[in-house]
């Protein structure tokens, strides 16, 4: 069974049933999971708010990505690992720029081409840019990001594209 | 002796988490113009976030709120950067230049560069 709309199709997508109530049932579940509290009142609400969450993310049409998600889901661990790292580097980078008294920043813009195919690995890639101190993702469209830069070294650290690399190496051979 | 080890490593997350945050809000009023205040923001957003929670979860032990404490932390890290992302992006989109190096930005729009 499909459910669609014409008005803001574009954004919603089509969405399998099976897949809106396996969402419903995970919320649920954590809810029940880490309320811990077993009263109707309570339990009436959790229910209200999976149901609202599941519209909202509907409604934003997380149903048009969940696989791409739910394919790169096994892989994200170590990933993170690898992002914690980058941050604690970065993190010491930007204190010290900070604290320094002549503030040596250089800004920088610099637009890559992103490697990851998919929408999700488009997002990891520019949330995780954005995450490590020192660079903010500031535009994503068309198959580019554009990447605000504290310094110039960080702007070619970042050209290097390991960032990217990783960020495609997520997706695996999609497409 | 244990508990000892553990109050005193979560103490040095913690306080290594706060000036994090400190050294963030320092950069906040240190940098010159818009978009390098948000890279301060986002060493806030970050490591700070990462070592005050990695400090309150060696504070709770092996229990559910330590599980909470984790997704909370989790959540806070994948929602932070998409409002830093709407923010520069907005203000981009709003038209102010990002490159104009360190200048403040009370003169950024007029300034011929």
């Amino acid at each position: 069974m499909k459910i669609t709309q014409t008005t803001r199709s574009s954004q919603q997508g089509k969405a399998r049933l099976s897949s809106i109530i396996l969402l419903f049932l995970v919320l649920s579940g954590s809810w029940l999971l880490w309320s811990g509290l077993y009263k109707p009142l309570l339990i009436g609400l959790g229910l209200f708010s999976c149901l609202l969450s599941t519209y909202l993310a509907h409604r934003m049409g997380f149903f048009r990505h969940h696989k791409a998600l739910l394919r790169q889901l096994p892989k994200l661990p170590g990933y993170w690992l690898w992002l914690l790292k980058e941050i604690v580097t970065s993190t010491l980078d930007v204190a010290k720029i900070i604290l320094s008294p002549s503030l040596p920043i250089s800004p920088t813009l610099v637009e890559l081409k992103t490697l990851p195919k998919t929408d999700v690995g488009k997002v990891i890639l520019g949330n995780s840019i954005t995450l490590s101190p020192g660079t903010v993702t500031i535009n994503l469209s068309d198959g580019k990001i554009l990447v605000h830069c504290l310094t110039q070294a960080g702007a070619k650290d970042l050209e290097q594209g390991s960032a990217n690399r990783r960020a495609a190496e997520l997706e695996g051979k999609v497409k | 002796m244990i508990d000892l080890v553990i109050d005193v490593l979560s103490w040095i997350l913690l306080i290594l988490g706060g000036s994090c945050v400190l050294i963030g809000g320092v950069g906040g009023l240190r940098l010159p113009n818009f978009y390098t205040r948000i890279h301060a923001s986002s060493l806030t957003d970050t490591m700070g976030n990462i070592l005050i929670f990695l400090g309150l979860m060696l504070q709770a032990g092996f229990t559910l709120a330590t599980l909470k404490l984790f997704a909370v932390m989790l959540f806070l890290l994948l929602t932070g950067p998409t409002a830093t992302y709407a923010l520069a992006n907005a203000a981009l989109l709003s038209g102010i230049k990002p490159d104009t190096g360190s200048t403040n930005d009370d003169n950024t729009e007029e300034s011929p560069k």
